[in-house]
C-alpha cells in the first residue's frame, strides 16, 4: 500500500488559458499509485486531452509533473512535460532540469495541467497558491530567449527558488521543433513543446515557493539521503558527468566509429578532437552550474571572448552552455570542427528557442540534399556546406523567419521537408523525430524507434551496443526483450523523477528504501511491475493517438549503409527485432 | 582566553561561525539549503537558513546568503519582543514562542540573510552548526572559529 506522508504533493493545478482561470484538485489516487512524473502525467493527459486533438489547437494539453523524490533526494532534479507533439503528431514527452522540478514542488504542486489557448499573449506567474495571468504582448517577438529571462527575473518573486520557463521566436512562430527554455541553459527541447506554447499564446511560466516536505521516518530519511548523496559525489558511477560532462563521449564514440558525422555519411569525424569535451574545457570552459538539488553540476558553460564590431580594445564575453547532443547535432553532423564556430551556432539556437538536436539534423539533411542537387539556392537562399558554421547560423535564422516555402517546410521537421523535396532515405528521423547522436549498432536504432518518445534515453540501446563491442551479438528477440525491460524500469525513474544520469545510483533497492522513508511502502517487485504498467499506459495512449505499429516503426535507409562498431547493420535482423517488438507490445497492452 | 558565560556547557569549546569562503565557487546545487532544512527533519526548503541564488541568471554565477554572525547584530536590536537575542560568538538565537512574526529583523539585516518560514510566519535563523558544510562539494562553505 502506498501512502504519501506529504499530502500537498498530490495537488494538481489546472490552468485554463481560454477562460483565464485555474483550480486545484488533490489527486492522491494518481500520486499514490504512480509516484508522480511520467506515471502521473500520462494519466492526466489521458483524462484531459482527446487523443485526436490538433497539436497546435486549443484541445492540446500540456502536463508538467514532478515526483515523490523531488525536493527530497539529490539528483531528483527533472520535470516531465507531456503533450501532443506537433512534430510527430503523437505523444510528446520531454524532460528538463534547471530549477523547474524543485520550484514546482516548492510552489505546492505535484503537477500543472495547462489547457485551452489565450486570445492575447500571456505569461503565468505561479506562487503562493495562486496563478497570476500577466499580459505578455510586449514580450512577444523579443529576439532572444535570454532577454525574456532577464526581464522576468526582475519582475517576478522568489529569486533562487523559482523556474523561469519561456519560449523564443521559434515557439511563437510554431516551428514544430521549438523548445521551452528554462534557466537559460536547460530545455524541454524535444518534440515541439515550444510550438505548443506558441499556439496557446503562452510566452512564459514563472513558478516558485518554499515549503517543507514531511517525511515518515526522519532517521531513516537522513540515512538514505546520505547513502544517495555519497554515491552521487564520491562513487565512479557519475564521474563522467562530474568532470568533462556529457561531451566526454565525443572522443570514445569517434574511436569506435559511432559518432554520426555529416548526416551519418560517416560515423567517424576527423575534427572530433577539436570539438571534444577535453578541447573545450581546456581553453573555454568558464563555469559549472547545477540543477536544483544536484551536486554534480554537469552544466558546462563556455566563454567566448568577443571584440566589439566597430571599436578596438572593447570586449564582451558570451556564455554558451554545451553538451554532447548539441555538439553532435550542430557540430559533427554538420562537419564543424571549429569549437568557437559550433558554440556560436549553439548560441543562435538558444536565442531562437529551437531544439538543438532537431535543428542540427534538419540542417544536415538540407546540406546533403543541396549537394545532391535535390534543392538549390532558390530554396536555401544561402549555400550550405559542411563545416561552414556562419552559413548555418543564417539558416537557423531563416528557419525561424521563414522567408520562403522551403524554410516553412523545414520548420515542420526533417521528414516533412524530405517528403516534399525528396531524400527521405537520408532524412535521419525515427517516428518523425530527428535522431540522437549515436550510431553504435542495431540496439541503438531499435531503441530510438521503439522508444515511447524516440529518444536515446528511453531505453539506452546506445549504451547496450557499446557494452557489446568485441562480444557475440545477441539474437534480435533478446535485444528487444532487454531494451523493453530497461524502458520499463526507466518509467519508475522518470516518475520519481530522478535524472537518468543518476540511474546507476538509484538501484531498485535504493529506490524502495528511499520511498519507505517518505512513507511509501512498495517493494522491488512492486516497483518493477509498476514500471511495466506505466510503460503499457504510455503505449496505449500512443496507439490511441494514431501510432501505427505496422507503418510507423520505420528505419531510415542510411543506418544500413554506414558501418557501425558492429559492422553493417542487417535489415533482416532489424525486421525480426521489430516483429518481436510488435508481438511483445501487443501482449503488454493486452490487445 | 575568552571569559566563559554561565550558559556555556563545554568550557573549552570556542564558538564557531559559518563562513562563505568563496561564493564564486558555488555551482548553485542548493545542497546546503536542503541540508539545513533536513535538520528539522524535513525534505523541502521551508526551514533553510541559508539561501543561494543567481546574480542575474545562471550565466552570471551565484551568491550565497547566510548569517555572518555579527558581533553586534542589528536584527536583535530591532526585535520588538526580545525573541532574538545576541548569541555568544556573534549572530542571534531565536525564541520562537516570543516571536510574533513582524519581520522587522528581516528588514534590518543588510545582507538579507534572514530567511522566512512562510508556513509558520517566523524567521529562520542560522545557528552556525555547520551541518550544511558537509554537503557542499565545492568548498564554498566552512565552519571556523570566531576571531572577532
Amino acid at each position: 500500500m502506498i501512502m504519501l506522508t506529504d499530502k500537498s504533493c498530490t495537488r494538481v493545478l489546472y490552468v485554463d488559458l481560454s477562460r483565464k482561470t485555474y483550480w486545484v484538485k488533490e489527486r492522491p489516487d494518481l500520486f499514490e499509485k504512480y509516484l508522480g512524473g511520467t506515471g502521473v502525467a500520462v494519466k492526466l493527459l489521458r483524462e484531459e486531452m482527446k487523443p485526436s486533438a490538433d497539436p497546435l489547437g486549443p484541445g492540446n494539453v500540456v502536463v508538467f509533473a514532478v515526483g515523490a523524490f523531488t525536493a527530497a533526494y539529490p539528483t531528483a532534479s527533472k520535470t516531465v512535460a507531456m503533450f501532443k507533439s506537433p512534430l510527430t503528431g503523437n505523444l510528446g514527452e520531454s524532460h528538463a532540469g534547471g530549477r523547474s522540478a524543485v520550484a514546482i514542488k516548492m510552489a505546492g504542486f505535484g503537477a500543472i495541467v495547462i489547457k485551452g489557448e489565450s486570445d492575447i499573449p500571456v505569461y503565468l506567474s505561479i506562487h503562493d497558491g495562486k496563478v497570476f495571468f500577466r499580459d505578455a504582448s510586449a514580450l512577444w517577438g523579443v529576439r532572444s530567449t535570454y532577454t525574456v529571462g532577464r526581464v522576468l527575473r526582475e519582475r517576478e518573486s522568489w529569486p533562487g527558488l523559482r523556474a523561469i520557463m519561456r519560449i523564443g521566436r521559434a515557439g511563437e512562430r510554431l516551428i514544430k521543433y521549438a523548445g521551452v527554455v528554462t534557466e537559460t541553459y536547460r530545455h524541454f527541447g524535444r518534440l515541439g513543446l515550444g510550438a505548443v506554447w506558441g499556439s496557446k499564446k503562452l510566452k512564459a511560466l514563472v513558478v516558485g515557493g518554499r515549503r517543507a516536505i514531511p517525511v515518515a521516518d526522519p532517521r531513516k530519511y537522513r540515512e538514505v539521503y546520505d547513502k544517495i548523496y555519497d554515491k552521487v559525489v564520491k562513487s565512479d558511477s557519475m564521474k563522467k558527468y562530474h568532470d568533462l560532462g556529457t561531451p566526454v563521449n565525443i572522443i570514445p564514440l569517434n574511436k569506435i566509429g559511432a559518432l554520426p558525422t555529416r548526416n551519418l555519411t560517416s560515423a567517424r569525424f576527423e575534427g572530433a578532437e577539436n570539438i571534444s569535451g577535453e578541447a573545450i574545457a581546456e581553453t573555454m570552459l568558464a563555469r559549472r552550474v547545477a540543477c536544483s538539488h544536484c551536486p554534480v553540476a554537469c552544466i558546462h558553460i563556455a566563454a567566448i571572448r568577443e571584440e566589439y564590431p566597430h571599436e578596438k580594445y572593447f570586449y564582451t564575453t558570451k556564455y554558451v552552455s554545451y553538451d554532447y547532443e548539441p555538439l553532435y547535432s550542430l557540430g559533427t553532423m554538420l562537419g564543424i570542427s571549429d569549437k568557437e564556430g559550433v558554440l556560436r551556432l549553439i548560441e543562435e539556437v538558444e536565442v531562437e528557442g529551437l531544439d538543438a538536436m532537431s535543428t542540427g539534423v534538419a540542417l544536415a539533411w538540407a546540406t546533403e540534399a543541396f549537394q545532391r542537387g535535390i534543392i538549390t539556392e532558390k530554396e536555401t537562399i544561402v549555400k550550405p556546406s559542411w563545416g561552414d558554421w556562419r552559413t548555418y547560423i543564417q539558416m537557423v535564422k531563416y528557419i525561424v523567419e521563414q522567408p520562403n516555402e522551403f524554410y516553412r517546410k523545414l520548420g515542420e521537421g526533417t521528414e516533412e521537408a524530405a517528403k516534399t523535396y525528396g531524400g527521405v532515405e537520408f532524412a535521419m528521423t525515427f517516428g518523425k523525430n530527428e535522431m540522437p547522436g549515436y550510431h553504435a549498432g542495431p540496439a541503438t536504432h531499435l531503441g530510438y524507434v521503439i522508444g515511447a518518445r524516440h529518444s536515446h534515453l528511453d531505453n539506452a540501446g546506445y549504451s547496450y551496443d557499446q557494452k557489446l563491442i568485441g562480444k557475440e551479438y545477441p539474437p534480435p528477440e533478446k535485444v528487444i526483450d532487454d531494451l523493453m525491460k530497461e524502458e520499463a524500469w526507466r518509467q519508475i525513474l522518470s516518475s520519481l523523477v530522478v535524472c537518468f544520469f543518476a540511474r546507476k545510483v538509484y538501484t531498485p533497492e535504493l529506490v524502495a528504501e528511499g520511498l519507505e522513508a517518505l512513507g511509501i511502502k512498495i517493494d522491488v517487485e512492486g516497483l518493477k511491475k509498476l514500471g511495466w504498467e506505466i510503460y503499457a499506459e504510455k503505449y496505449r495512449l500512443k496507439l490511441d493517438m494514431g501510432f501505427d505499429l505496422e507503418k510507423d516503426l520505420k528505419l531510415p535507409k542510411r543506418i544500413f549503409e554506414t558501418p557501425s562498431p558492429h559492422g553493417k547493420i542487417s535489415e533482416e535482423f532489424m525486421q525480426k527485432a521489430l516483429d518481436h517488438f510488435r508481438k511483445r507490445i501487443k501482449e503488454l497492452i493486452g490487445k | 582566553m575568552i571569559t566563559l558565560s554561565a550558559q556555556t556547557v563545554k568550557a573549552e569549546v570556542k564558538p564557531k561561525r559559518l563562513v562563505v569562503v568563496n561564493p564564486d565557487l558555488c555551482v548553485g546545487c542548493m545542497s546546503c539549503m536542503f541540508a539545513c532544512a533536513r535538520r528539522f527533519p524535513n525534505g523541502g526548503l521551508a526551514k533553510a537558513a541559508i539561501h543561494v541564488r543567481s546574480v542575474g541568471g545562471f550565466e552570471r554565477g551565484f551568491t550565497v546568503i547566510v548569517c555572518r554572525a555579527c558581533p553586534n547584530p542589528p536584527c536583535a536590536k530591532v526585535c520588538p519582543t526580545g525573541a532574538l537575542t545576541p548569541r555568544k560568538g556573534g549572530g542571534v538565537t531565536l525564541n520562537p514562542s516570543k516571536c510574533i512574526g513582524c519581520g522587522m529583523c528581516r528588514e534590518a539585516c543588510p545582507f538579507g540573510a534572514i530567511q522566512w518560514d512562510t508556513e509558520l510566519n517566523k524567521p529562520v535563523i542560522c545557528v552556525h552548526c555547520g551541518y550544511c558544510v558537509n554537503y557542499c562539494p565545492h568548498g564554498v562553505l566552512s565552519l571556523e572559529e570566531v576571531r572577532w
